[in-house]
């Protein structure tokens, strides 16, 4: 009797199981596999400095404001925001349903922890200068005023008010980028620098870290207290990071990645005939450009600079460098910004033919030709791509007797030459846009800009740079005086914009909502994965 | 033989000191430090970063400090990947790099050396020419040829194996990088193993075993291969602590975890805790192997004592 009881449990228990193994691929796990061409460096927002950490941590953590599938601005752990009059004062409405990954509600207190975090100088962020209009940030950051004297205040524990030293219109764009996730204070106090590893870390987005096997995978999973769980369709993201670009082609191909964010542009017309319209290639805001020492001669010489900057055949350089994964560019503020227009160079719309001439004529007046030829130094950091587009410089420089010399150095040895303002005369550099404003590219060739490789010193765009920040009120007229000032810059040739970036996604049609966008971000909480 | 043994292992110290010493001021000679990027910093943010990692220091105490953390088994903190100790970062890619690795080895010795056997074996004839000819191509083609075909042939065309990843360490997920490691190893081997395995044969004392009637078989295997195997024995040594502590080219093309292209990555990256951590790890495993050969000389030689 105990024997058929127990038997017959036991048969019914296995039809039940049998039953939920047959059910379960209604209910499967939906997995995406995000393939990306390099290794997060951290997960903690405060410490960041790479478009792959943005990449992971947009999905991990939220903000104030967010961005949508197509970077549009979003509410994110705020729920509406007013500005003051004066628009120095922001006042953000924190969501009720707001919550950490532990159950505890994000509150005013939590932002105002984490902006201070960010700009306390032992936390070494290099992100910090992102909120540097807030009032008195710069300050803590460099050990002149307390944490306490920052300009962001808790009102209650859902109202958070931000000062700012004065208008910033791009000030919300900037609450975008992960420098500006709040961080879990509870979480930090407890585990000290452990915090950030899997399974200990408390966040606020709509997925959880879960594992991280460095140059391998991170694997994040829904997190079903975010609080639009309802309309994440991925269940678990693993993200992959592989270094090989060819590798990684067939790692796709293979089915092992759902997409992938770079593509080995020297095979693009292959991929594009192969792929068709999963290779996505389009304008992502960032500039390539050569830095020209403007403050040494002859290089000091206007004319000079401009007749070298119009021989340069940017159509050559963007089909058949770099295989049209770039687009020819004559502006220093790439295209893609609402509501501005760039400045571009004024012989962008002439033929190459008479630009050559007019170049030509330039060097003969000074003096130049072949055979008494004008001697040139292009520095570059190591990668074959930038090697090419300097030996089509030097062969397209020539016949207009300029006679350019080659220097390579790794990226670290490159870069510290130029910021210790070491001597050169013409040098690679690149600039990828922070967060959606022209003041992003027009910075860098400011006076005081550490990034100003050109020594590029001009009072007019001084001027027209600083008349554009007081202008922080009225959004048409700033960028008006922004183009201006760009304009400036442009006509003394103060950098020479070679190139506008493009962004290079190879993606599964099985993917919806991985949307192009010119900064290249997709959230996961707005894609979903058909099987 | 034991005293051999510590005296051997006591001699390693200094010889870590120096290397160790060198090493680190090397790296600091190259020109730019981990925090010079496309994307420049402010001079004060950079300060705050040099700070927290004791890199304001003067190099002298920056150095002892690095000493003294290094004789409590403290490698320091990556700059690059700082959610990582050096110490966690060898945890985790070590163990994979030593098993992709050593079953290259073993398969090389394996393969290589009965390749090799039964080339010597065949001197001048079909086979022989057959494994020469093999093993020259073997090792000429280099692993970043070999890979993509793998992948190209067994992943793509034939679906047997994934293109790349760890896989948590799949059985599947390991057979194209060890196959690649292995390859030119295994080339190697089989040329080592012949040419030795021929004089072997020659010698007086294999003359002898065969005036006194011994099988082929135990002429072969226990007199001959004995002598031919001291070569193999010395490149084999200095072979494992390459193969052992990972290869960067299968590690990327593969998309493997191991530690074998942060040899090449921290030094690109100036993150010199890792730097000095593949240094030290690299110069263990090549003591270690280099005494292991010496050992095995005496086991494999009656000639060799360490007394």
């Amino acid at each position: 009797m105990i024997h058929t009881l127990l038997r017959s449990t036991i048969f019914a228990t296995s039809l039940v199981l049998a039953g939920g193994a047959l059910m379960s691929p209604a209910f499967a796990e939906v997995v995406y596999n995000r393939g990306s061409a390099a290794e997060p460096e951290t997960v903690d927002p405060h410490k960041t400095s790479t478009v792959y950490e943005a990449h992971v941590l947009r999905d991990l953590f939220e903000g104030l404001v967010m961005q949508d599938a197509k970077a549009g601005l979003i509410p994110g752990a705020a729920e509406s925001w007013t500005i003051s009059d004066d628009g120095k004062t922001y006042t953000f409405k924190l969501r009720a349903d707001a919550v950490w990954s532990d159950g505890s509600p994000v509150t005013a207190d939590d932002f105002v922890y984490s902006f201070r975090r960010l700009e306390d100088p032992a936390t070494g962020a290099e992100y910090a200068s992102m909120l540097y209009p807030i009032v008195n940030a710069e300050e803590v950051n460099t050990s002149k005023a307390k944490p306490e004297e920052m300009g962001v205040k808790a009102v209650d524990p859902h109202t958070l008010e931000i000062t700012l030293k004065a208008p910033t219109p791009y000030f919300l764009e900037m609450l975008t980028h992960q420098a500006a996730y709040p961080v879990n204070k509870a979480s930090i106090d407890k585990d000290g620098a452990d915090w950030i590893k899997p399974g200990k870390l408390v966040s606020n987005g709509a997925f959880t870290l879960t594992e991280w096997v460095p140059n391998d995978h991170l694997k994040m999973v829904k997190n079903p207290k975010f609080h639009d769980a309802a309309n994440v369709k991925i269940d678990v993201i693993n993200f992959i990071p592989t270094e090989d670009r060819s590798s990684a082609m067939k790692r796709y191909e293979a089915g092992e990645l759902d997409s992938y964010d770079d593509l080995p542009t020297e095979q693009l017309a292959d991929l594009k005939a192969k792929f068709g319209d999963q290779i996505r290639v389009a304008p992502y805001l960032g500039t390539y450009y050569y830095a020209i020492k403007t403050d040494k001669a002859p290089w000091d010489n206007v004319e000079l600079r401009n007749a070298i900057s119009e021989a340069i055949d940017r159509d050559f350089l963007a089909e058949k460098v770099w295989n049209n994964s770039m687009f020819p560019g004559y502006s220093m503020v790439p295209p893609g910004i609402e509501g501005y227009k760039s400045a571009m160079a004024k012989f962008a719309d002439k033929s190459q033919i008479d630009r050559e001439d007019e170049a030509k004529a330039v060097l003969e007046k000074l003096g130049y030709t072949p055979e008494k030829p004008l001697k040139m130094e292009i520095r570059y950091n190591t990668s074959e791509n930038h090697k090419n587009t300097a030996v089509a410089i030097q062969e397209q420089l020539k016949p207009l007797g300029i006679e350019v010399t080659l220097l390579n150095t790794d990226t670290k040895t490159h870069y510290a030459h130029l910021e210790q303002k070491g001597d050169f005369d013409v040098a690679r550099a690149g600039w990828i846009a922070d967060y959606q404003d022209p003041e992003t590219f027009l910075g860098i060739s400011r006076k005081a800009s550490g990034n100003n490789y050109s020594n590029y010193d001009s009072p007019k765009f001084e001027e027209l740079m600083d008349k554009a920040a007081a202008a922080g009120g009225n959004p048409e007229e700033r960028f008006k005086l922004l183009g201006e000032a760009e304009r400036v810059l442009i006509d003394d040739v103060g950098q020479i914009p070679l190139l506008y970036y493009s962004f290079h996604n190879i993606v599964s049609p099985k993917l919806t909502g991985f949307d192009d966008n010119v900064m290249d971000v997709h959230p996961t909480r707005f894609i979903s994965k058909a099987e | 033989m034991l005293l051999y043994l510590i005296r051997r292992l006591l001699t390693a110290i200094p010889t870590l000191f120096v290397i160790v010493t060198i090493s680190f001021f090397l790296i600091r000679v190259a020109p730019g430090g981990p925090f010079n990027q496309e994307r420049g910093l402010s001079p004060e943010i950079k300060a705050n970063l040099e700070a927290q990692f004791g890199l304001n220091d003067p190099l002298w105490l920056q150095y002892w400090h690095y000493l003294k953390n290094l004789l409590h088994g403290n490698f320091g903190p990556s700059y690059n990947l700082p959610d990582f100790t050096v110490t966690e970062l060898f945890r985790e890619g070590l163990p994979i790099s030593i098993q992709l690795g050593a079953s290259a080895l073993v398969l090389a010795l394996l393969v290589g050396g009965t390749l090799g056997i039964i080339a010597a074996l065949n001197q001048n004839r079909a086979a022989d020419y057959a494994v020469i000819a093999t093993a020259t191509a073997g090792s000429t083609i280099p692993t970043f040829v070999i890979a993509p075909i793998i992948q190209l042939v067994f992943a793509l065309s034939w679906k047997l194996l994934p293109v790349g990843g760890w896989g948590d360490g799949a059985l599947l997920n390991k057979i194209g990088p060890v196959l690649t490691l292995a390859l030119p190893q295994m080339a190697i081997v089989a040329r080592l193993m012949r040419g030795s395995m021929i004089e072997s044969l020659r010698s007086h004392h294999i003359r002898t075993a065969r005036a006194m009637g011994l099988s082929d078989w135990s002429v072969v295997v226990k007199h001959a291969l004995r002598g031919a195997l001291l070569p193999i024995i010395s490149y084999a040594g200095p072979a494992a602590a390459a193969l052992l502590t990972g290869s960067i080219i299968v590690e990327t093309i593969f998309a493997i975890p191991g530690v074998g292209r942060y040899f090449v990555q921290a030094a690109l990256n100036r993150d010199y805790t890792l730097v000095m951590g593949t240094v030290v790890v690299i110069a263990i495993f090549t003591i270690i192997f280099n005494l292991i050969v010496d050992l095995l000389y005496a086991v494999v030689d009656p000639r060799v004592r360490y007394d």
